[in-house]
């Protein structure tokens, strides 16, 4: 009965060995290398997966990945420099956020655009209305008679 | 005139909601990644060869010629599978380099004896570093390098020869 409650603690003990598998290969005694190492292999996306960052992913190459950003932060890169460097071997598709480029720059430029152009047509129609709603001295008096007559 | 203005925002939706409707109608591939390497150099190697592990192998043993760049690993399937494809193609005389990809160098002599070895030149990458370099992601993926030393075009997966004959033929005979 002991040798029974055993190994259920094991059993519901092993995720956690699992968890911790590969974690140990990569210590920093900095550790503000250890907090950049953790944020970049969470903002990179891993290339052989279906939308999973490197640090969740069992793919081979997302282990290749986390080995290389380990040595490259060793080697003092910047966080800027090492997902550049993933970039240029893996594209785009490795960083979920998008750098600006010719491309994506239309998702910041258009909205703009548009409000703009919203802003002005507001503006144009507010000062046409309050210009067509001057009225000559003559036809303000025929108005306040009009006026008086009903009342 | 003023009326028309207010169809302004209907109009705009409606176009927006085509074209989101279109992209996701037609079957956009968001799994293969283009090779940024297109048309710049093969980056910088010095791995050894399968054979014999003194025997250094760099770019500049592969200048002036075209050729594929296979990669390749003994527990990938698909390259089991490829593999008579690419023999067939290195006895018409097509100029294949095979890249052994993060393997054992005894089980990649044992594979090349076994099932013949169809690569002009074997390059042995046991940590995957020229792999990393390359933006490989598993095997196989081929390299189409010119003899300047760029890469041509990068093609993902298996090469058969249906394949070969529709676009990849063609790539070859540009390098």
């Amino acid at each position: 009965m002991k040798a029974f409650k055993r190994i259920w603690v094991l059993l519901l003990l092993a995720p956690l060995s699992w968890a911790a598998t590969e974690d140990y290969k990569y210590q920093f005694e900095d550790p503000v290398l250890q907090e950049r190492y953790g944020q970049l292999i969470y903002e990179l996306r891993c290339p052989k997966c279906q939308n999973q960052n490197v640090a969740d992913s069992d793919a081979p190459i997302a282990a290749d990945m986390r080995a290389k950003v380990y040595q490259l932060l060793n080697d003092g890169f910047t966080d800027k420099e090492i997902v550049d460097y993933m970039i240029e071997r893996y594209t785009e598709f490795v960083t979920y956020k998008t750098r600006l480029n010719w491309f994506t720059i239309w998702a910041w430029v258009l909205p703009g655009l548009l409000g703009a152009g919203l802003l002005a047509s507001l503006f144009i129609r507010a000062r046409r209305k309050s210009s067509g709603a001057t009225l000559s001295e003559e036809q303000q008096a025929k108005i306040d008679q009009l006026l008086e007559k009903k009342s | 005139m003023n009326r028309l203005i207010f169809f302004v925002p209907a109009v705009f939706v409606l176009v927006v909601g085509a074209v989101f409707t279109w992209v996701l109608w037609i079957d956009l591939d968001t799994e293969t990644i283009p090779t940024p390497l297109k048309d710049k150099a093969l980056p910088a190697f010095s791995l050894p060869s399968v054979y014999d592990a003194d025997q250094m192998l760099s770019n500049a043993d592969f200048d002036g010629q075209g050729y594929m760049l296979n990669v390749w690993a003994t527990w990938c399937i698909t390259c089991r599978v490829e593999h008579p494809e690419l023999k067939r193609l290195a006895d018409k005389g097509v100029n294949i380099v095979g890249l052994n990809y993060k393997d054992s160098r005894a089980e990649a002599l044992k594979w090349l004896a076994q099932y013949k070895d169809p690569f002009s030149q074997n390059i042995y990458d046991e940590e995957g570093t020229l792999g990393f370099d390359l933006g490989v992601t598993g095997a196989p993926e081929t390299f189409f390098v010119r003899s300047d030393g760029t890469i041509a075009h990068k093609h993902v997966g298996e090469i058969n020869s249906q394949l070969w004959e529709s676009e990849l033929k063609s790539i070859y005979e540009s390098l």
